[in-house]
């Protein structure tokens, strides 16, 4: 990792926003693991946003060098990111709108909140929010008296449940219909009390309960999928129109994005605006894609405010490996088909970015030793990658992360570790055929205590492994022994 | 042809089965095999558990090895994973890039037991004889980072007597994925339930696989849920014949 000479990475802060659990990846997700309702609604509805989506991208001829392209253009924007910025915050302030820069999480909130109360407003809605998810934005405007309306329905839902979304497409995948009932019997204001759990009439109900917001809120705040730098455009892509509402009839806009949601011309987009929809929701193309320059006299919002977001981001770049994981463009595919994700859901990776990007970007946003359970919390199965539209090697950063987890540890702790003691054993061992061989033969004496071939428990660390799995007994001869037994004579 | 054998670490020490097979089958076809003694493992433990530092010995003590020889076949896909995506990489952060330069080229004739066999030799039919019936479970690091395809399946579909019936959701993870599988015993063993509802779906007497590795866990599972089927490496199946004793 390498960082400016007397800059020191600025990590997110603790004790505000949501990329910090209470527990390590093993032990929340022994908790989802446990909880057959939420598993079944996950499994389930995985499976479907990936069967859909793996049809639609069989359509495309060209799909792999479209994945090439996203690579490439991502990795090239990064490259030079500063200056991209440069001309991003100068072609939205030519066309009227005003540019903020947060270095982290309070300090965007503390901008976001001032330029609210200067309206004189208490009432915002907002959509596309995973990053001011991240920032924890609800809760200080809240302490500033301000109430934010989630407008997305699934952040609707997640919002009146008062729970954390457990995915980035669809942060209430692990509700149900009759769950969501009654969710909005209990929290949303004047819902029918006949209310059934088909999915039009929680629609209906949803729907009325955020009209009546849209038409009296004079303030938004969006998040953004795309920033262009050279016109100065930023871009929401989303399925419900509500996105259009909250950026068409408010007085007042302001936007909150992270600095690599950047790209350098209107061109880049025809590649993300194909890669996109068909990856995340299994779509050919997007619902509503809004795009919006500067302000227009007498046409909606008559003032923008742009707040440029760090928060561990720029720490992100320094390290010329992870860096790569700035350039998802949040599709969550990576999440629909990883078999960890599956199986555990959102919530046990105490993070909005839940998934396999999530564990590799919530440790290098708030730093890794913060997080340092969730590089770990991966089979190194491989499927995320090949889902991944702009290409992230995932698995090689997952592993990246871990080395610089031990490393850090190393650092920290003059003792090494009991598993860092172990795998260096190993390694000494393994550097040696005739060591290896000894530790074959001290394995053997294992062998009068498995019953058939086979061990039923074994101590500790290896207990993990039979609580659930019979291990193998050492044979009676290694391969080793057999070949020169059979072929040295 | 002369092949190496880079038969891994946990084939010499828990599986020698899987060695011995990989050597009938490529000596019934004709070829020559040797096993350089210095052999020990690719290191991919340690790279896969944060130490990739420590893997560097292990990395150069492989090249050193099996640099010599035209032709290195390996019976696990993870492994010839770790040779051939790994070792140059972690040759290079290590600032070695004389060993890098080395370890590319022995990973370039570096194969899977199945890729070598029908990228390299030409052959599907071996001349195996194994009449049971047979699922295959495509490891992750075959099928996602050596891309072997349906190379084990032409394979298979060639034995005689073999009755290959396809696993549903095949290309799930078993959940073993080296030291997860004890960091994360609760989610491993999630998965891997899973992969066994699906094996025992299919009614196989026998669930093959190009690895070890996966194959212990899934073994391991089935053995303690005490059904029937059982764990058997390809290379064991294509070294089967009438006349071979055994499984
Ligand atoms: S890492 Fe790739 S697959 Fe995952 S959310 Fe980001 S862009 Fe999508």
């Amino acid at each position: 990792m390498s960082t400016f000479l007397g800059m020191p990475a600025i990590h997110a802060p603790r004790g505000v926003g949501g990329l910090r659990g209470d527990e390590s990846f093993p032990k929340a997700a022994k908790a989802a693991l446990g909880d057959t309702q939420l598993r079944a609604n996950i499994g389930r509805a995985t499976r479907t946003i990936r069967e859909k989506r793996a049809a639609v991208v069989e359509e495309v001829p060209d799909w792999e060098e479209l994945r090439l392209a996203g690579q490439q253009v991502k990795a090239a924007t990064m490259a030079r990111l500063d200056d991209h910025l440069r001309t991003l915050e100068e072609a939205v302030t030519r066309r009227g709108g005003v540019v903020h820069w947060a270095r982290d999480a309070n300090e965007a909130n503390a901008i976001i909140a001032d330029l609210i109360l200067a309206t004189g407003e208490t009432e915002v809605v907002k959509v596309k929010s995973m990053v001011t998810q991240e920032i924890g934005l609800n809760e200080a405007l809240e302490a500033q008296g301000i109430t934010a309306t989630e407008t997305d329905l699934a952040e609707l839902i997640v919002q009146l449940g008062h729970d954390k979304p457990s995915h980035i497409l669809v942060p209430a995948i692990h509700r149900n219909r009759a769950e969501v009932r009654e969710i909005f019997l209990r929290e949303m204001p004047g819902v029918p009390p006949d209310l059934t759990d088909d999915p039009r009439q929680l629609a209906m109900a949803a729907r009325a309960h955020l009209r009546q917001k849209f038409l009296t809120a004079k303030v938004a705040v969006s998040g953004a999928n795309f920033a262009v730098a050279d016109s100065g455009t930023l871009l929401v892509v989303e399925s419900e129109g509500n996105g259009r509402m909250c950026l068409t009839l408010p007085e007042t806009l302001i936007t909150v994005m992270g600095i690599e949601k950047v790209v350098p011309t209107w061109q880049d987009l025809e590649v993300f605006l194909q890669l996109l929809p068909r990856s995340s929701t299994g779509e050919r193309m997007n619902p509503y894609t809004s795009a919006w320059t500067g302000v227009t006299p007498g046409d909606g919002p008559q003032a923008f405010h742009l707040v440029l977001l760090d928060n561990g981001r720029t720490a992100t770049l320094g390290d010329h490996v992870g860096r790569e994981v700035l350039h998802c463009i949040k599709c969550s595919a990576c999440m629909n088909v990883c078999p960890v994700y599956e199986r555990t859901g959102g919530h046990a990776y105490g993070s909005v970015y839940p998934g396999p990007i999530g564990a590799v970007l919530t440790p290098q946003l708030t730093g890794i030793e913060d997080n340092s359970s969730l590089p770990f919390a991966s089979s190194l199965c491989g499927a995320c990658f090949d889902a991944c539209p702009v290409r992230i090697d995932i698995p090689s950063l997952l592993v990246h992360l871990r080395e610089r987890h031990t490393e850090e540890q190393a650092k920290e702790h003059r003792l090494p570790t009991p598993e860092a003691a172990a795998l260096s054993l190993v390694g000494w061992v393994m550097q040696s055929p005739r060591r290896f061989r000894m530790a074959e033969t001290a394995l053997r004496m294992a062998r009068p205590f498995a019953r058939s071939g086979r061990f039923r428990s074994l101590p500790f660390p290896l207990s993990a492994w039979t609580t659930s799995r019979d291990a193998p007994a050492p044979p009676p001869e290694t391969f080793r022994e057999w070949w020169e037994r059979t072929r040295d004579q | 042809m002369k092949v190496a054998l880079f038969v891994t670490c946990l084939a010499d020490g828990l599986f020698p089965e899987v060695g011995r097979a990989t050597v009938t089958l490529l000596e019934r076809l004709g070829h020559e095999v040797v096993f350089p003694k210095a052999q020990t493992c690719c290191g991919q433990m340690h790279t896969n558990t944060g130490y990739g530092r420590q893997a560097v010995p292990l990395v150069r003590h492989h090249v050193e090895t099996f640099e010599e020889f035209d032709a290195i076949v390996a019976p696990s896909g993870s492994c010839v994973g770790a040779v051939r995506h790994q070792h140059a990489m972690l040759a290079r952060k290590a600032g070695d890039d004389d060993l890098a330069v080395r370890a590319e080229a022995t990973a370039s004739h570096t194969w899977e037991l199945s890729e070598f066999l029908v990228d390299v030799l030409g052959v599907e039919d071996v001349g195996a004889h194994y009449p049971h019936r047979v699922t295959y479970h495509p490891t992750c690091h075959s099928l996602r980072l050596l891309r072997v395809q349906d190379k084990p399946l032409r394979l298979l579909r060639a034995v005689r007597g073999l009755h290959l019936v396809e696993l549903p959701d095949a290309d799930q993870c078993c959940g073993f994925g080296g030291t997860f599988a004890v960091k994360n015993a609760d989610t491993s063993t999630a998965m891997l339930a899973d992969k066994m509802k699906n094996i025992m779906s299919t009614r196989a007497e026998s669930v093959t696989a190009g690895d070890s590795s996966c194959l212990m866990h899934i073994g391991g599972g089935l053995s303690r849920l005490r059904v029937g089927t059982r764990t058997v490496h390809l290379a064991e199946i294509l070294a089967s014949t009438e006349n071979s004793v055994g499984r």
